[in-house]
C-alpha cells in the first residue's frame, strides 16, 4: 500500500488546517452558508436532508486496517456507530455535526485519510478494480497509476473549478470490475503487439439524466505519458466543456457534441505541446511509488489446500460461499474473498462499527493488513491463504458479513435515495430491502446466477440503474413514488444502457415486477445463460410483455 | 476595491492604475494597426490559438471570473505564460475569493481585483499550501522534483 512521507503528511494536515479556519468562521458568522457552501464542498461536506453528510476519500478503495479501525472510530465517536460504503469506493457519514468536522478530518489524517475531492467540480477520488494485485487474469497492478493521477489532481490549481465534477477509473483486467466505460475517462491497461503495456483512454462515458457509454479516444497510451494526457483532456475539458447548463456540463456532453473522433484530435493537438514536459512523473518517481505496491510476501503454497477441501464438503453454507464469494487469485493456495454488505433485508453499503472492526482483525490477521471496498458498495480481503478460508468465513459469519450473494440478486447497489439525500424524488433503500427480502433463498438465488439490481431514487443516476441489469428508478408522479423499470444494462467489459420498459409502477408493484421478470428468465434461460444474456438473446418484448402482463 | 499585486513578500494591495483596454476582438480586427491600449481583456469563453502575435506589447491582460465557478481563465493563465511566454500583469476580474488566491497564482496570475474586505487575510492564504504536487505556472518545484532531490542529497 502506498504510505505518506513528509510531502503527502504536510498537505493533508495543512487541508484540515485550512478547514478548521473556515468552519469556525462560519460558525462565528463570519461566512455566509452561501459564501462556506463552495469552501465545505471542497471537503467532502454536503448538507443533506436531515443533517450534514461528510464523504472520506478511499484512494482507489485501498484500505490498511488501521484504517478501516479509524473508520470505525469516527463512526463510533462522531456519528450514529454506522458508516455507508457508496459506489465510488468512498465511505460516508450521515449524521456528523458542523462543530466536530475538523475534528473528524484530524482524526483521518493520523492514518493518511482525508476527504479531499470527495465533492465538488474537480477530479474526484480515483476508483480501481477492486481485486488489484489479487486477481488472477490481471496483467499488471493498476494502483501505482491510480495513485500517480491522485498526487496529479489533488488541488490540480487550473482543474479544481471544471464545469461539473469529473471521475476517473481504472482497471487492468479483461474483467472489467471498476465500470470504467461509464466514467469520465476510463483507463484499461492492456498489452498491445508488441507486448508492451499501456493504456486504452475511454472518454466521456457516464450515467446521470443523458447516459452514454464512452468512446475509445486512444487504443494505446505508453504508460510514461499518463499525466500529461489526461491533462490535455482535461484542459480541452474545462475550455470548451458547456457551463450554460448544469446537465449538460459533463465531459460527455461535449465529447458526443463533437463527436469522438473531432474530441479525440483535440486532446492529441493540445498534447503534442505539452508532452515531454512537467507534468508526467519521471521514472524515479514511479519507481518510487510503484514500490508501495510491490506484492506481499506469499508464502510459496500448493494451489490446492486440503483443509480447505474437508471444509467445503462438511459445510453446505460454507461450500456455497466459496462459490459465490471468493474468487481466483494470482498466487498459487491464496484466493480473493467479497465481504458482502448486502445482508437479506439491510441497507446496501451500510456497515457498524463493530463490523469495521472485525474486518479490520480479520484483514489483519489473513489478509497482510489490506481491505478494499468495491464500487458495488462491498468489502473484499484481497490476499487469504486457502488454508484459512473457513476461518475467515466463520468470523464474518459471526459478524453478519458472510451473506453468499455477490453478483447475485440481492447484491443491489441503490442510492441512498430520500431517506437521506435532497435531490431524490423516492427512496431507495426500502426498495433495495424488499426486493432482497422476497429473493432471501440463497439457493434460489445462486441458481439465478449473475444478475445485477441497481436502483437510484431520481433521474440523476447515483444507484447506477442504467447500467442494471434489472435498473429502478424513481420518480415523482404528483406527489406519488413511482418507479420506472430499464432492462439489459450492464457496467462491465460488456457495457450497454438499459432500456426502459415501459410504463411506471408503484412502490407496491416493483418488488412484484421484478420477480415477473426473474421468472420469465428462469424459465426461459438457455444452459447457464445469464439473465442478461437471456435479455440480449430474446430481446425486450418478451420481457416487457411478462412484465406488464395481468397477474 | 482593493488591488491586490503579487510581490517577493507576498500579496499586497497596490494602487490602481488607469488601464487602456481593449478587447481580444476588438484587438484582433483591427490588426494589423497599431493600438495604443496598455491592456489586453480577454473573455473566457476565447479561444488563444494564434495569439501570440504581439501579446507582449501589453503591460497587463485581463482575464475574467464570471462566478467563481467558471474555472475557464485558470486554463488561459497557464498558456499565456507556460505556451506564449508572457511575461507582463495577469490580473483576475471578477469574482475573486480569498480561497482561490493559490490556484490563480499557480497558474500565472498576479494581481487581482479582490473584492473581499480583508486584504491581509487574503494574503494569508497563499501560505495555506507549502507545496503542491503537480507542476503549473508558478516556478516551484512540484513535490515529486523536491522528493528527487531529498533523495539524491541522501
Amino acid at each position: 500500500m502506498y504510505r505518506y512521507d513528509e510531502f503527502d503528511a504536510t498537505l493533508v494536515a495543512e487541508r484540515v488546517t485550512q478547514f478548521r479556519g473556515q468552519v469556525e468562521r462560519r460558525l462565528n458568522g463570519e461566512l455566509t452558508e452561501d459564501q462556506f457552501k463552495p469552501l465545505r464542498l471542497m471537503n467532502g461536506l454536503y448538507l443533506q436532508l436531515h443533517a450534514y453528510m461528510l464523504r472520506v476519500a478511499i484512494p482507489y478503495g485501498t484500505l490498511s486496517s488501521k484504517q478501516m479501525r479509524m473508520l470505525a472510530h469516527v463512526a463510533r465517536k462522531y456519528d450514529r456507530g454506522y458508516g455507508h460504503f457508496t459506489t465510488r469506493q468512498n465511505i460516508q457519514y450521515n449524521w456528523p455535526a458542523l462543530v466536530d468536522v475538523p475534528d473528524i478530518l484530524d482524526d483521518l489524517a493520523k492514518v493518511e485519510m482525508h476527504a479531499i475531492q470527495t465533492s465538488g467540480n474537480c477530479i474526484r477520488n480515483v476508483t480501481s478494480d477492486q481485486f488489484s494485485g489479487a486477481a488472477a487474469e490481471e496483467i499488471e497492478d493498476p494502483r501505482p497509476y491510480a495513485e500517480m493521477i491522485r498526487q496529479w489532481s489533488t488541488f490540480h490549481p487550473e482543474f479544481s473549478f471544471l464545469p461539473r465534477k469529473f471521475k476517473i477509473a481504472i482497471t487492468a483486467s479483461e474483467n472489467d470490475r471498476a465500470a470504467v466505460k461509464v466514467h469520465d475517462i476510463g483507463l484499461r491497461l492492456h498489452r498491445n503487439e508488441q507486448g508492451e503495456t499501456g493504456f486504452e483512454v475511454v472518454v466521456g462515458g457516464g450515467l446521470g439524466r443523458t447516459p452514454y457509454i464512452g468512446h475509445t479516444i486512444r487504443k494505446f497510451l505508453p504508460k510514461e505519458y499518463l499525466l500529461s494526457y489526461l491533462e490535455a483532456i482535461l484542459r480541452v475539458y474545462n475550455s470548451q466543456g458547456r457551463r450554460d447548463n448544469l446537465y449538460k456540463a459533463r465531459i460527455k456532453i461535449l465529447v458526443n457534441a463533437e463527436g469522438a473522433e473531432s474530441f479525440a484530435k483535440l486532446v492529441e493537438d493540445e498534447w503534442a505541446e505539452i508532452k515531454g514536459g512537467d507534468t508526467d512523473f519521471p521514472e524515479e518517481e514511479r519507481r518510487r511509488i510503484d514500490a508501495y505496491f510491490s506484492p506481499p510476501p506469499f508464502e510459496t503454497l500448493s494451489s490446492e489446500s486440503e483443509g480447505l477441501e474437508a471444509r467445503r464438503h462438511g459445510d453446505v453454507a460454507f461450500a456455497r460461499w466459496l462459490r459465490t464469494n471468493v474468487a481466483d487469485h494470482k498466487a498459487p493456495g491464496y484466493a480473493v474473498v467479497s465481504v458482502s454488505l448486502k445482508p437479506i433485508g439491510g441497507v446496501p453499503g451500510d456497515i457498524s462499527d463493530a463490523q469495521m472492526e472485525t474486518v479490520a482483525d480479520i484483514a489483519e490477521e489473513f489478509s497482510f493488513d489490506e481491505i478494499r471496498a468495491t464500487h458495488e458498495q462491498n468489502l473484499v480481503l484481497p490476499h487469504v491463504k486457502k488454508d484459512d478460508l473457513f476461518a475467515v468465513w466463520s468470523a464474518l459469519k459471526a459478524a453478519e458479513l458472510a451473506t453468499a450473494n455477490i453478483g447475485l440478486v440481492s447484491d443491489i447497489i441503490a442510492c441512498p435515495g430520500l431517506d437521506y439525500c435532497t435531490l431524490a424524488n423516492t427512496r431507495s433503500i426500502p426498495i433495495a430491502q424488499r426486493i432482497s427480502e422476497r429473493f432471501a433463498d440463497l439457493d434460489n438465488q445462486e441458481d439465478l446466477g449473475e444478475l445485477k439490481i441497481k436502483i437510484s431514487g431520481c433521474i440523476n443516476a447515483c444507484g447506477h440503474h442504467h447500467v442494471g441489469h434489472i435498473g429502478i428508478l424513481g420518480v415523482d408522479k404528483k406527489g406519488e413514488e413511482f418507479y420506472q423499470v430499464t432492462l439489459g444494462g450492464s457496467g462491465a467489459e460488456d457495457a450497454s444502457l438499459g432500456e426502459i420498459a415501459g410504463r411506471g409502477l408503484s412502490s407496491d408493484e416493483v418488488v412484484d415486477a421484478v420477480e415477473k421478470l426473474v421468472s420469465f428468465y428462469r424459465k426461459n434461460r438457455q444452459d447457464r445463460e445469464r439473465f442478461l444474456d437471456t435479455y440480449r438473446r430474446l430481446g425486450a418484448e418478451p420481457f416487457k410483455e411478462a412484465l406488464y402482463a395481468a397477474a | 476595491m482593493p488591488l491586490l499585486k503579487l510581490t517577493g513578500n507576498g500579496l499586497a494591495p497596490a494602487l490602481e492604475e488607469p488601464l487602456n483596454e481593449i478587447s481580444l476582438n476588438e484587438w484582433r480586427a483591427r490588426r494589423p494597426m497599431a493600438v495604443d491600449a496598455t491592456a489586453l481583456c480577454i473573455n473566457n469563453d476565447a479561444s488563444l490559438a494564434g495569439i501570440e502575435g504581439d501579446i507582449h506589447q501589453f503591460k497587463v491582460i485581463v482575464l475574467e471570473f464570471p462566478t467563481f465557478k467558471d474555472g475557464r481563465a485558470y486554463s488561459q493563465a497557464r498558456l499565456l505564460r507556460e505556451r506564449y511566454n508572457y511575461a507582463g500583469d495577469i490580473r483576475a476580474r471578477g469574482d475573486i475569493l480569498r480561497d482561490q488566491l493559490q490556484y490563480m497564482v499557480r497558474c500565472g496570475f498576479n494581481v487581482f481585483e479582490f473584492k473581499g474586505e480583508d486584504t491581509i487575510d487574503a494574503a494569508a492564504a497563499l501560505t495555506e499550501f507549502s507545496r503542491a504536487y503537480q507542476s503549473a505556472a508558478d516556478k516551484d518545484a512540484p513535490i515529486w522534483r523536491r522528493r528527487l532531490a531529498k533523495a539524491a542529497a541522501a
